[in-house]
């Protein structure tokens, strides 16, 4: 989770422009972002490795805490993840396995964990990213409005409101909502993604579309407040200007002035910001998904922790910090798109 | 209360040669403008007046934080929210500071346009400058689309770019041609006045001398009037007929620009000359350059003259009276004690200039802290003439 | 007067600055104020709450009583007055937020000082694994933490504290290298002052005021995620907290069957409390970074 103070602005793309002679300084720029990225994804391949092996001692000791397990059991766990090989053989193993995303048996489904990701990643991607645009649209026009008319009575109200949001637990946002409009009011489905016996590509949609309502509303207050919050600060930014002199000597109308200069401008940092903090989506889709149980990867996270189910636990790790890795890596490619002055 | 310049003393100059009141494009007139804070408020400008003839140019000079740039802006309103203005800006005979908005949207840059300072800044960086030369024309209805995009490349080459420039972004040109793109941005509209905020500053000496004969070719060519501002005197005095010299948010010397720089009359005036010699000038080489001291700190200006704590011929009376811009010799006027005979220091109820006027100095020596005492110097213009 | 008392006349009379300045800060002062009512509720606790009234077997209320004059906010699936369970919560969650937030407000501090003072590579490599950190998703991470070790506030607070250090580690590098680029700094490196005396006496003074204001709104995040942890079944069963609250409604049904007096009261309490310390943190960055006065 980051502050919706927007502290820790990131290193925007121009440094990687200063480059030795002979190599295009695009190439160097995008080499030099892909391998960042391809050194991050490996830092957490091994973090995920030595987290659930090394640090406990014994993971399945660990990860059956407070269970009764046979033996057995644990003898099969041991060799089910292959803990009976020597350490590096492990590390080995894994990492084949990772490179040809083969992330073993799952202990509670007994299918291959790659196969739950594949048949849960669609819901999780509908959802999450739903959300995120939703809440982006709605976090860019809030924060502009708001840093435009800083301090008026608008801008109060809507930042008070922002961080009245980002205050709340998005899981407890998710139950106060299920109790008040879906068991209680009946207006909504209390869970899932799409009812029995439901036919029709158009009734499918319309179905899944009315159980998204709640998750989506939920992911949005919780995450709209980080975008407003740094699009206001990026427009404050730009407010003094010269630019924006310029363009009300022109004769521009202050909401053009505010269109067509000030808010392209302050989107660019925006952006890069967006994309950093995806952290906090990561987060509100493994709440979100569990309490409205959207059969998505959240939810299939949650259910490892409970059994605890090592191999899935361990993969949706990787999976959820290599897809942040990847967003923010994605965000560098972008970045050159949007702002002639890294494009050159 | 402090006491801005009366309305007619540059407006009513004594050599109305070229002065016909009704033929000026622009007038400013007793023009003050003060920024609200948290500290009160602090006077930017204190009761500015001039005036340009269509065709003529006129120079602005002082040091940064003189109110220089705050006199261009308020010309368009462009000043923040926490400015207060008061005076009049009458520019083609119609009050810039009393119009409605949408008629002000209409004078903006076609009636006056402003090259500002440091081109780096003031062109959006993430539109194609083509683009934004050509926005005016668009807002302002002169052009549809297609034709603004030709009159952007006919306004480019006309400034020494060419046209293909247009599909640059404004970090892809170089100092001066981003200033190129400027007075081409500028010039769209076929203004009748352009305000040039330091046109020239942060570019080095060979780019100032094509910058600065540009503008002149085409002020020439155009028949527009200029306002140039700068803190270099040279510069001014090379490209303007008629010279201004501000300090403290108030116009200090006016004269043909000729002779303000040879020979300033006012001490800050000729301070300023001082600081920027002009090449191969023997006599500038022996004047005393620099001023000891930073421009004050317009919260807690001075009494009497704002610039006597830096001045080197500072008298004694100078801490008590606030001078007014006088007549200073055909044509000019200065805002200093020195430049009065004594009759018309009596006149104007100036104190005599004679050191050790003890029984004098007993009423006077403690002025007031609103600034009652120190004596209110008007001119009797029949005086002056 | 002597130079120390002559620092501390000087030191004194800053403080005295800021207090009015935070004093100015309506939003500031407001969640200050709640901080201290429910900061007093959570240390008085055990004056009017006993231990038998919120274990599991001891308590004499009915099974899931509404609101009523017995239990202003009703009971849960033991009987136990939920405002009892509430304010006793506020221990925990308290408790937690603050020590979780300085553990990683000092770990960030510490590597942001070293980053920051000592530069190049060293600085460099410390910022990559800093970046590292800092995009990584801190829910999963801390997650995979409080799943690994044993059960308890302990686990809790450390994976709390590991995972949300980043951002203070930037603000704190960026502050350093705004400190070392006074000339003050160069005086005491040219008197002989080594890096531990430039660092401990120079930079980390200058440095405090923005750590604190970064600590307060760290609380808020720390108490946020000691919530979701222990939501999601990561915390430790024998301690009452408002996250472990909301689970054992949600386990009891109450979602279901509509007791929302269950759910409501520890879910309003941490929002309350959460924005309660960003307010706080807002006003306290305001204060004593002007030039970040009027930014978010």
């Amino acid at each position: 989770m980051d502050t919706p103070s927007g502290a820790g602005r990131p290193a925007a793309g121009p440094t990687a422009r200063r480059g030795r002679p002979g190599l295009h300084p695009a190439v160097r720029y995008l080499g030099g972002r892909v391998l960042t990225a391809v050194v991050s994804l490996l830092a957490v391949m091994v973090t995920s490795f030595f987290l659930f092996r090394v640090l406990p001692g014994d993971p399945v000791a660990a990860l059956t805490q407070g269970r009764s397990v046979s033996v057995d059991q644990l003898e099969a766990m041991r060799r089910d993840f292959g803990l009976d090989q020597p350490l590096p053989q492990q590390f080995v193993d894994y990492c084949l396995g990772m490179m040809t995303l083969d992330f073993g048996m799952s202990y509670q489904y007994r299918v291959p964990v790659s196969e739950l990701i594949a048949e849960r990643l669609g819901p999780t991607l509908l959802l999450a990213g739903t959300g995120t645009v939703i809440a982006a649209v709605l976090g860019l026009v809030l924060g502009t409005r708001s840093g435009w008319r800083r301090g008026s009575l608008m801008d109060r109200v809507d930042t008070g409101i922002a961080l009245t949001l980002w205050s709340v637990p998005s899981f407890w946002l998710g139950l106060l909502l299920i109790v008040l409009l879906a068991s209680g009011a009946g207006l909504f489905p209390t869970s899932g993604m799409s009812s029995p016996g439901v036919e029709g590509t158009f009734a499918v949609a319309l179905d899944v579309a009315h159980h998204m309502v709640l998750p989506v509303a939920t992911m949005v207050a919780v995450v709209y407040a980080q975008y407003m919050m740094i699009m206001r600060s990026s427009v404050l930014d730009e407010m003094g200007a010269d630019y924006l002199t310029t363009a009300r000597a022109k004769g521009l109308r202050d909401a053009v002035v505010l269109r067509r200069h000030a808010v392209p401008n302050a989107l660019l940092p925006t952006v890069t910001l967006i994309f950093l903090n995806l952290g906090r989506v990561v987060s509100g889709v493994i709440l979100i998904e569990t309490v409205f149980a959207w059969p998505g990867l959240g939810s299939l996270f949650y259910s490892g922790l409970r059994v605890p189910d090592l191999p899935i636990v361990q993969a949706l790790f990787v999976v959820f910090a290599g897809s942040v890795i990847i967003m923010n890596l994605l965000a560098d490619l972008v970045y050159p798109l949007l702002d002639p002055r890294v494009r050159t | 209360m402090k006491q801005s310049t009366p309305a007619g003393a540059t407006g009513e100059r004594p050599a109305p040669a070229t002065a016909d009141a009704g033929g000026r494009y622009l007038e400013v007139d007793d023009l003050s403008v003060s920024y609200r804070t948290a500290g009160g408020e602090i006077p930017a400008v204190r009761g500015v007046s001039f005036g340009l003839e269509p065709g003529r140019k006129l120079g602005v000079a002082g040091e940064s934080g003189c109110g220089k740039s705050t006199v261009a802006l308020a010309l368009l309103r462009l000043l923040p929210r926490s400015a207060r203005t008061s005076g009049s800006v009458l520019l083609d005979g119609e009050d810039v500071l009393a119009m409605r908005w949408g008629r002000l949207r209409a004078v903006r840059w076609s009636g006056a346009s402003i090259v500002f300072q440091g081109a780096m800044h003031a062109l959006n960086p993430v539109q194609r400058v083509g683009g934004q030369i050509a926005e005016p024309l668009l807002v302002h209805g002169r052009a549809d689309p297609a034709q603004a995009r030709g009159q952007a490349a006919e306004l480019l080459e006309q400034v020494g770019l060419p046209a293909w420039r247009a599909r640059s972004y404004p970090h892809e040109l170089s100092g001066g041609q981003r200033q190129r793109a400027m007075i081409a941005m500028a010039l769209a509209c076929r203004p009748q006045l352009i305000v040039a905020d330091e046109p020239t500053t942060a570019l080095d000496v060979m780019i100032q001398a094509q910058i600065l004969r540009l503008i002149d070719e085409l002020v020439a060519g155009l028949d527009i009037s200029m306002l140039m501002i700068s803190h270099d005197l040279s510069v001014l005095a090379e490209t303007c007929d008629r010279l201004a010299v501000m300090y403290a948010g108030r116009i200090v010397e006016e004269g043909p620009a000729e002779e303000v720089f040879a020979a300033a009359r006012h001490p800050y005036g000729a301070a300023l000359s001082a600081a920027f010699p002009r090449v191969g000038d023997p006599a500038s080489r022996r004047a005393p350059r620099g001023l000891p001291g930073d421009p004050p700190d317009p919260a807690e200006l001075p009494s009497g003259c704002a610039f006597h704590p830096r001045c080197p011929e500072a008298q004694e009376r100078c801490s008590r009276v606030d001078p007014l811009l006088w007549p200073a010799g055909a044509d000019r006027s200065a805002a200093c004690v020195r430049v009065l005979t004594p009759e018309q220091e009596r006149a104007a109820g100036v104190p005599p200039a004679d050191e050790g006027g003890g029984a004098d100095r007993g009423h006077t020596a403690e002025p007031d802290p609103d600034g009652a005492a120190p004596a209110q110097a008007r001119p009797h213009p029949q005086e002056w003439s | 007067m002597s130079r120390a008392a002559l620092v501390w006349t000087r030191r004194r009379r800053a403080l005295a600055g800021y207090a009015r300045a935070f004093a100015g800060n309506r939003g500031g002062m407001a969640g200050l104020a709640v901080l201290a009512l429910i900061g007093l509720a959570a240390l008085t606790a055990p004056l009017f709450v006993d231990d038998a009234a919120l274990s599991h077997t001891g308590a004499e209320g009915g099974r899931f009583q509404p609101p009523g004059l017995d239990h202003p906010l009703g009971t849960d699936a033991f009987g136990r007055s939920v405002l009892d369970l509430v304010v006793w919560g506020a221990r925990i969650s308290l408790t937690v937020g603050f020590l979780a937030a300085f553990a990683s407000v000092a770990l960030g501090t510490l590597i942001g000082v070293v980053a920051g003072h000592y530069g190049g590579w060293p600085g460099n490599v410390l910022m990559r694994v800093t970046d590292w950190f800092a995009v990584l998703p801190a829910l999963v991470m801390a997650v995979a933490l409080a799943a690994v070790m044993s059960r308890s506030t302990l686990t809790i607070i450390i994976a709390i504290g590991v995972t949300a250090w980043p951002t203070t580690a930037r603000v704190v590098r960026a502050q350093t290298l705004a400190v070392e680029a006074r000339p003050f700094i160069e005086r005491a490196r040219a008197l002989g002052g080594g890096h531990a005396h430039v660092m401990l006496r120079h930079v980390l003074p200058n440095v405090m005021p923005v750590v604190l204001a970064q600590t307060t709104l760290l609380v808020a995040e720390a108490i946020l995620m000691e919530a979701t942890l222990a939501f999601l079944g990561l915390g430790d069963a024998g301690t009452i907290s408002w996250g472990g609250i909301i689970e054992e409604a949600r386990n009891a049904g109450a979602v279901s069957s509509g007791i929302w007096w269950y759910m409501i009261p520890p879910g309003v309490a941490i929002a309350v409390v959460a924005l309660s310390f960003t307010m706080c943190g807002r006003a306290l960055e305001g204060v004593l970074n002007p030039r970040q006065r009027e930014r978010p």
